[in-house]
C-alpha cells in the first residue's frame, strides 16, 4: 500500500490539469467537476477512518448533512460569507465526530457500522422535525448562490488543503497510531497508543472532512440544504466511492470520487432502457461488476500493476489493510 | 438424529445460541411482558396499540431474521434484503394480475423467492465472498439495481393487491382488533416456527448450521458448504418475501415500500444480537410494540422521529450490551 506523498511529479501534473480544466469546460461540466472535488474530500475523510484506522462507518452522509446545514443556517440567518462557513462546518462536524467516536469505543466491526448507519438515517429526520428552523423537506437556502466556476475553484482548493492536512496528520506519530489501531487494537494499546484519544480523533477528523464536503455540497446544489439530498443513499454512495477507491491511495480516491460523482449522470445518458430508471439499473450493475472485477478497489489494482515485473516504481509494503 | 443432538450440544458449548442470554435480560423481558399485559387489561387503547405493534413488529422480525440468517453464515449484512423482498412482492402482484388467487400467489411467490435468493448468492455473491466489504458493496449495488429494474418494469406509482385478510375488525369487550394485524402476526409466527423446525430437527438444517458454525470442519465431514450458503440465502429471501407480502396491505405496493422496514429490521437484528435468531424475533416484536406505544403516549415523538427513536433505543442497548440483548461476548485470541 502506498503512503500519502505530496511531492511527486504526477501530483503536480494532476493539479495543473485540474486547475486548467475549467477553461475548457462548459458551466455544467464545471459543476460536475466541483462534485468530484466534493466527493474527493468526503472519501478522503472516510479513508482516514476506515482505511487507516480500521473503523467502519456507513454514516458519513450524516456528517455531510451537519456540515451542509451549518453553511445553510449561517448563511440564511446570519448572512455569513460562504467561505467563512467552511471552517465552521469543519469545526462543528469535528465535534460531532468526536461525540460519535465516544460510543464507538465500545462497539466494533459490524455493530459500529450499523450504529453509524443509525446516525445516517436519523440526522435527515431531525431536519423534518425542526422544520421551522431547518426548512423541512423544502430545504433551507443560503442567502447567496455562486457560479459553477467559483464553486469549482473553492472545492478543489479545499480538496488540496485538506489533502495536505491528511498528509500531515497521517505521516507522523498520529498516522502510526491510527495504523496500529487498524492492524490490532490490543497490540496498539500494549505499545502505548491511547485508544480512546486516537479513535475519537480519527472519527473527528474524518467527520470534519465530511462536514466540509457537505458544506460545499450545499453550495453546489444552488445553496439548498435538503433532507432528501442527505438521505441514507448519500452515505452508501460514499461507501461505494471508498470501496472503488480502495485503501490508502490518492489516485484510488480520485477514481472513487470521479466514479460516484459522474456515474449517476453518465448512466442516465445510456440509451439502453431509455427512461430515468435506466440510471439506477446501470449504476447498480456497474457497481456490482466493478466489485466482481476489483474486490480491493482501484488502489488494489494499482498495487498489482506496480508489482508487475518491468515497472520500477518502488513499492512501499505495509502490513495489513 | 444422533448427529443433530451432538451438534446442538456443541452449539451450546460454543455459546452461540440460546444460552448466551443473561438473567438481567430475561428479567427485563418478563417485566416488559407483564407491563404490556397489565396495561392491555387496564386500557383498551393500550391493548389495541400493543396488538398493532406486535403485528408491525412481526414484519420487522421476519426481515430481521432474514438478515441474521445471512449474517450468521457469512458475517455479511445484506443491504439488498429489503429490496429483494420488495421485488418478490411485485412477483406476487404480477401473479394476482394473472388471476391467481391471493394465497396461491403467496405460496408460489415463496417458492420463486427461494430460487431468487439462491441464484443471487451463486451468481453475484459467491464470486466476491472472500472479502466482506466487497460483498457489502455488491449488496448496495443490488439495492440500486433492483430498485431500478422494478421501477422500470412496474412503475413507481402505488399498486394495490387484493387484501389477504379483509378489513374485518374483531371486538373483544371494548377492544377492537384488526383482522389484518392478527393475520400478519399468525403468518409470521408460522413461518418463523417452520424455519426453526427446519434448522433444529432436520438433516438439512443440521448441515446448514454446521456450514455456518465451522465451514472448514463441515466441509471435511462432507457438508456441501457452498450449497448450504445458497440455500441459506434462499431461505432468507423467503422470509423477506413473507415480510414484503405482509407489509403490502399497510403501505401498498411501491418500490420504496421496504426501505423503512429494512431500517427497522436492522435495528431489530442488532437489538437482539446479530448472531441470534431468537434475538431477532424478540427484537423485532419489542421494537414494533415500543414504537407504537411511544407514538401513542409521548407527544414529542411525532412520526418524523420514529426512526431516530428506534435507533436511539438501539444505541442505548448497545452501550449496555455491545453485542445485543442475546449476543454473547466474543473472546478473541490476540
Amino acid at each position: 500500500m502506498k503512503r500519502f506523498s505530496v511531492a511527486h511529479p504526477l501530483l503536480v501534473i494532476g493539479a495543473l490539469v485540474i486547475a486548467l480544466l475549467p477553461f475548457q469546460m462548459s458551466g455544467y461540466h464545471t459543476g460536475l467537476g466541483a462534485h468530484v472535488a466534493i466527493f474527493f474530500i468526503a472519501i478522503l475523510g472516510l479513508n482516514i477512518l476506515t482505511g487507516y484506522t480500521g473503523q467502519i462507518s456507513i454514516g458519513h452522509g450524516a456528517f455531510m448533512a451537519i456540515g451542509g446545514y451549518t453553511t445553510a443556517v449561517m448563511s440564511h440567518y446570519h448572512h455569513t460569507n460562504l467561505i467563512l462557513t467552511l471552517p465552521l462546518a469543519f469545526a462543528i462536524a469535528f465535534c460531532f465526530g468526536v461525540l460519535v467516536g465516544i460510543p464507538a469505543l465500545r462497539f466494533s466491526g459490524v455493530y459500529l457500522a450499523l450504529a453509524t448507519f443509525a446516525l445516517a438515517v436519523s440526522v435527515p429526520q431531525f431536519t423534518l422535525k425542526f422544520s421551522s428552523f431547518l426548512g423541512g423537506s423544502n430545504g433551507l437556502q443560503t442567502s447567496t448562490t455562486k457560479s459553477n466556476a467559483w464553486i469549482y475553484g473553492v472545492s478543489w482548493s479545499c480538496a488540496a488543503i485538506l489533502y495536505l492536512v491528511a498528509w500531515l496528520v497521517l505521516r507522523g506519530r498520529t498516522g502510526r497510531a491510527f495504523r496500529a489501531i487498524r492492524d490490532s487494537e490490543v497490540a496498539a494499546a500494549a505499545s502505548g497508543v491511547t485508544l480512546p484519544i486516537y479513535k475519537t480523533l480519527a472519527f473527528g477528523i474524518s467527520a470534519a472532512f465530511a462536514g466540509v464536503a457537505g458544506s460545499l455540497f450545499v453550495i453546489a446544489t444552488n445553496g439548498f440544504a435538503q433532507p432528501n439530498e442527505f438521505a441514507v443513499f448519500l452515505s452508501l454512495t460514499l461507501l461505494i466511492g471508498a470501496a472503488v477507491a480502495g485503501l490508502g491511495s490518492l489516485w484510488g480516491i480520485l477514481v472513487g470520487a470521479v466514479f460516484v460523482a459522474l456515474l449517476p449522470t453518465v448512466s442516465a445518458d445510456v440509451p439502453l432502457i431509455g427512461s430515468s430508471h435506466g440510471q439506477d439499473v446501470v449504476f447498480g450493475l456497474i457497481v456490482i461488476v466493478i466489485m466482481l472485477l476489483l474486490p480491493t478497489g482501484f488502489a488494489g489494482l494499482l498495487y498489482r500493476l506496480r508489482s508487475l515485473p518491468g515497472i520500477r516504481t518502488p513499492v512501499e509494503k505495509e502490513a495489513g489493510g | 438424529m444422533e448427529a443433530v443432538r451432538r451438534l446442538n450440544y456443541r452449539e451450546r458449548r460454543a455459546n452461540r445460541i440460546g444460552t448466551g442470554v443473561s438473567p438481567a435480560v430475561v428479567i427485563a423481558l418478563v417485566a416488559a411482558a407483564i407491563f404490556l399485559l397489565v396495561g392491555s387489561l387496564l386500557s383498551p387503547i393500550f391493548a389495541q396499540q400493543t396488538v398493532a405493534g406486535l403485528a408491525q413488529g412481526a414484519v420487522f422480525a421476519s426481515l430481521a431474521l432474514a438478515l441474521v440468517l445471512i449474517y450468521r453464515a457469512t458475517e455479511v449484512i445484506n443491504f439488498a434484503q429489503g429490496e429483494m423482498a420488495m421485488a418478490t412482492t411485485y412477483f406476487a402482484y404480477q401473479l394476482t394480475l394473472w388471476h391467481v388467487s391471493y394465497w396461491w400467489a403467496f405460496f408460489l411467490t415463496l417458492i420463486i423467492a427461494f430460487f431468487f435468493g439462491a441464484i443471487v448468492q451463486v451468481a453475484i455473491i459467491r464470486p466476491v465472498q472472500r472479502s466482506v466489504i466487497a460483498v457489502v458493496i455488491v449488496t448496495v449495488g443490488m439495492f440500486v439495481l433492483i430498485d431500478g429494474l422494478v421501477t422500470w418494469k412496474w412503475g413507481a406509482d402505488l399498486k394495490f393487491m387484493p387484501a389477504p385478510f379483509g378489513n374485518t375488525v374483531y371486538h373483544v369487550g371494548s377492544v377492537a382488533f384488526a383482522r389484518q394485524d392478527i393475520g400478519t402476526l399468525v403468518v409470521t409466527i408460522i413461518s418463523v416456527v417452520l424455519l426453526w423446525v427446519l434448522f433444529k430437527f432436520t438433516k438439512l438444517g443440521l448441515a446448514m448450521r454446521a456450514a455456518a458454525l465451522r465451514p472448514a470442519s463441515a466441509a471435511l465431514v462432507g457438508v456441501r458448504v457452498n450449497r448450504m450458503l445458497a440455500i441459506g440465502w434462499g431461505l432468507a429471501a423467503v422470509l423477506g418475501a413473507v415480510a414484503g407480502l405482509m407489509t403490502e396491505p399497510t403501505v401498498f405496493l411501491q418500490p420504496t415500500m421496504m426501505q423503512a422496514v429494512l431500517l427497522y429490521a436492522f435495528a431489530a437484528a442488532v437489538l437482539g444480537g446479530l448472531e441470534s435468531p431468537a434475538g431477532a424475533v424478540i427484537g423485532g416484536l419489542a421494537l414494533g410494540v415500543f414504537l407504537n406505544l411511544v407514538g401513542q403516549y409521548v407527544g414529542f415523538a411525532t412520526s418524523e422521529l420514529r426512526l431516530p427513536i428506534a435507533f436511539a433505543v438501539l444505541l442505548i442497548v448497545l452501550l449496555v450490551k455491545p453485542h445485543g440483548l442475546f449476543g454473547s461476548k466474543q473472546v478473541r485470541r490476540v
